[in-house]
C-alpha cells in the first residue's frame, strides 16, 4: 500500500471515528449554548444510550434501525428526566454548583448501570456480515457506511429543526438571551428540556453506533469519548453547533492519523494537546466569536 | 379613540428587592387604557425595575399589580406576554445573531394564526420601512436605531393591549430619537396603551398624557404631562431648566 492510500484509509477512519464524536459534541454544546452548563454527564448518557441499543437487539431482537430508533427515544426522554431532577432545582445557583452536580450524575449513571448491567464489558452483536466496499486498496467497511449514513441524516434533522421550526428558532432566541426569549413568551423550561432531549438522543445514537462499530461495550465507556466530545466542542467553538461538528470531524482524523502513522498510544494525547493549544491560541475556539460574556 | 377612564394596569403598594436592595419601595401608579403614561427619573431611581416587575421579570414582594382585571403579580413572564403586555426591553436586547425577519417571528411566538401574523408583519414593515429592505439581514448588523425600530417592532408582533417601552432614546442621536418618538405616537394612535420610561423628560413629557416621576424607588410627583413639564421642580431635576 503507498502512502496515498494509507492516507485515504486513515481519514476514513478518522472521519467515522469523527463523526461519533460530532454527535457527542453536539449535545454538550447544545447544552452549554442554553444553560452554561459544561455537562459531565454526557458522555454516561452515550453510555446509557448504547445499552439501550445493545438490549434491543439481542433481548428483543430487532434490526439496527428500530433499536436505535428505540435508544435514541427512551435516552432522549432519560436525558429530559436528568435535567428535571438534578439540574433545574439548580437554575439559580452559581455555575459551579450546576457543574459539581453533572460529575455526580455522571457517577450515578456509571455506577448504577454497573449494578444493573454488571461491569463486564458485553459484546455487542454483529448487525453487518462482512459488508464492504473496496475502492483500489481502500476499504470502507458496513460500519463505517452505517455511520456515515446515520449521522449524515441526523446533522440535516438537526439542521432543519434548528433553523426552520419555531421550536428550533426559540432554542436558539434562548440560548442568545434567555430573559428575552422569555417576554417573547417562550417558556425557557420547556426550552431547555427540549434541548437535553435531543441532546441525549444524539448520543445515544453515537452510542448504538460505537457499539456496533467496536464490538464492545462497558459501563464506563462514555468517559474517554465523553472527555473527547468536550474537546471537540471546544475546538468548534462551544455553543455553536456547526463547530461541534468540524471540531468532531478534526479530531476523529487527526486521532486516526496519530494512530495510523504515529502510534495508537499517543492517540489521546493528541486529541488533550489539541484542547491546550486551542486553549492558549483561540480559547473561543474556530468558529467562535470574541465577544461579550453576556451577564 | 379608547375609554381613557378605565384603567388598564393598576399597579398597588409594591416592593421589589435585588437580592438584599430594597429596590422599589411601595409604588402604586395606573395607565389607563389607551393612554400614554411615562415614568421620568434619574438612572437607578427604579424606573426600569418597575417595567421589568409588571412584565414578570421580577417579583415583587408585596403589592398587587392588576391587568384587565386580573392580578398578575408573580405571573412568569413568559404567561404575561399571553395576557397582553409586550416589553422593548433597555438596551434593545434583539437577537443578533438572527435575522431581522426570525426576531419577528420570535415576537409573534405566542400567535398561531398565520395569516394575522403576516399581516402583522406587514405593518410592522410600514412603521419601519428600513427593517424591510434588512429583512433577511443577521440583526447583529444593523445600527443602533435600526435595532431599536426592531425590537419595538418585535414587541408589537404579539399584538399588545399595553406596550412598555424602556429608554427607546438611549444612545441614539436627537434626530433618531424625534424619528422614534414620532412612531411611538403612530403605534398610540393605532391603539396600543403605551407605559413610556425615559431619562429624556423633555421628549417623554411632550408625547405623554401623564407622568409618574420616580426618585430611589418612590414617586414623588405625578399628574398630566402638561403640568408636570411646567412644574419648578421637574424643570430644575429633570428638564435642564
Amino acid at each position: 500500500m503507498d502512502l496515498l492510500t494509507q492516507i485515504v484509509q486513515q481519514l476514513i477512519n478518522g472521519i467515522s471515528l469523527g463523526s461519533i464524536y460530532a454527535l457527542i459534541a453536539l449535545g454538550y454544546t447544545m447544552i452549554y449554548g442554553i444553560i452554561k452548563l459544561i455537562n459531565f454527564a454526557h458522555g454516561d448518557i452515550y453510555m446509557v444510550g448504547a445499552y439501550i441499543g445493545f438490549f434491543a437487539i439481542t433481548q428483543a431482537h430487532l434490526s439496527i434501525v428500530p433499536a436505535l430508533l428505540i435508544s435514541l427515544v427512551t435516552t432522549g426522554f432519560l436525558g429530559m428526566v436528568v435535567e428535571r431532577l438534578a439540574y433545574k432545582p439548580l437554575r439559580h445557583a452559581p455555575r459551579i454548583s450546576v457543574l459539581i452536580t453533572a460529575i455526580g450524575v455522571s457517577f450515578f449513571l456509571e455506577y448504577t448501570s454497573m449494578y444493573f448491567v454488571s461491569p463486564t464489558p458485553r459484546t455487542f452483536p454483529a448487525v453487518f456480515g462482512d459488508v464492504a466496499v473496496n475502492i483500489g486498496d481502500i476499504v470502507i467497511n458496513g460500519q463505517q457506511l452505517l455511520i456515515f449514513g446515520i449521522t449524515a441524516v441526523l446533522m440535516v434533522v438537526l439542521t432543519y429543526i434548528v433553523q426552520r421550526t419555531k421550536l428550533g428558532k426559540a432554542m436558539r432566541a434562548a440560548s442568545y438571551d434567555t430573559e428575552t426569549a422569555q417576554l417573547m413568551g417562550i417558556d425557557s423550561d420547556r426550552i431547555i428540556s427540549f434541548t437535553f432531549g435531543i441532546g441525549s438522543a444524539l448520543a445515544a445514537v453515537a452510542g448504538v453506533l460505537v457499539g456496533i462499530y467496536y464490538n464492545s461495550i462497558d459501563p464506563l465507556m462514555g468517559i474517554m469519548p465523553g472527555m473527547k466530545a468536550f474537546v471537540a466542542a471546544v475546538l468548534g467553538g462551544i455553543g455553536i453547533l456547526p463547530g461541534a461538528v468540524l471540531g468532531g470531524l478534526i479530531l476523529g482524523i487527526v486521532e486516526a492519523l496519530v494512530s495510523g502513522f504515529i502510534s495508537s498510544t499517543f492517540r489521546d494525547a493528541a486529541a488533550f494537546a489539541i484542547l491546550i493549544i486551542v486553549l492558549l491560541v483561540k480559547p473561543t475556539g474556530l468558529f467562535g466569536k470574541n465577544t461579550k460574556e453576556k451577564v | 379613540m379608547a375609554d381613557k377612564s378605565k384603567k388598564l394596569l393598576e399597579i398597588k403598594d409594591i416592593d421589589v428587592y435585588y437580592g438584599a436592595i430594597h429596590a422599589i419601595k411601595g409604588i402604586s401608579l395606573e395607565v389607563n387604557q389607551g393612554e400614554i403614561v411615562t415614568l421620568i427619573g434619574a438612572n437607578g431611581a427604579g424606573k426600569s425595575t418597575t417595567l421589568r416587575t409588571i412584565s414578570g421579570l421580577l417579583k415583587p414582594k408585596n403589592g398587587s399589580i392588576t391587568f384587565d382585571g386580573e392580578n398578575i403579580a408573580g405571573v412568569k413572564a413568559h404567561e404575561i406576554v399571553r395576557r397582553g403586555i409586550s416589553q422593548v426591553p433597555e438596551g434593545r436586547r434583539i437577537f443578533a445573531e438572527m435575522t431581522v425577519l426570525e426576531n419577528l417571528e420570535m415576537g409573534a411566538f405566542i400567535r398561531k394564526d398565520k395569516d394575522g401574523i403576516r399581516a402583522d408583519m406587514q405593518h410592522v414593515f410600514e412603521l419601519f420601512p428600513r427593517l424591510e429592505e434588512r429583512k433577511s439581514q443577521e440583526a447583529g448588523t444593523l445600527s443602533g436605531g435600526e435595532q431599536q425600530m426592531l425590537a419595538m417592532g418585535r414587541a408589537l408582533m404579539s399584538r399588545p393591549k399595553l406596550l412598555l417601552l424602556d429608554e427607546p432614546s438611549m444612545g441614539l442621536a436627537p434626530l433618531l430619537i424625534r424619528e422614534i418618538f414620532k412612531i411611538i405616537e403612530d403605534i398610540h394612535a393605532s391603539g396600543t396603551t403605551v407605559l413610556l420610561v425615559e431619562q429624556n423628560a423633555n421628549m417623554a413629557l411632550s408625547i405623554a398624557d401623564r407622568a409618574y416621576v420616580l426618585e430611589t424607588g418612590r414617586i414623588t410627583l405625578s399628574g398630566t404631562a402638561k403640568e408636570l413639564a411646567a412644574s419648578e421642580e421637574v424643570k430644575k431635576a429633570y428638564l435642564g431648566g
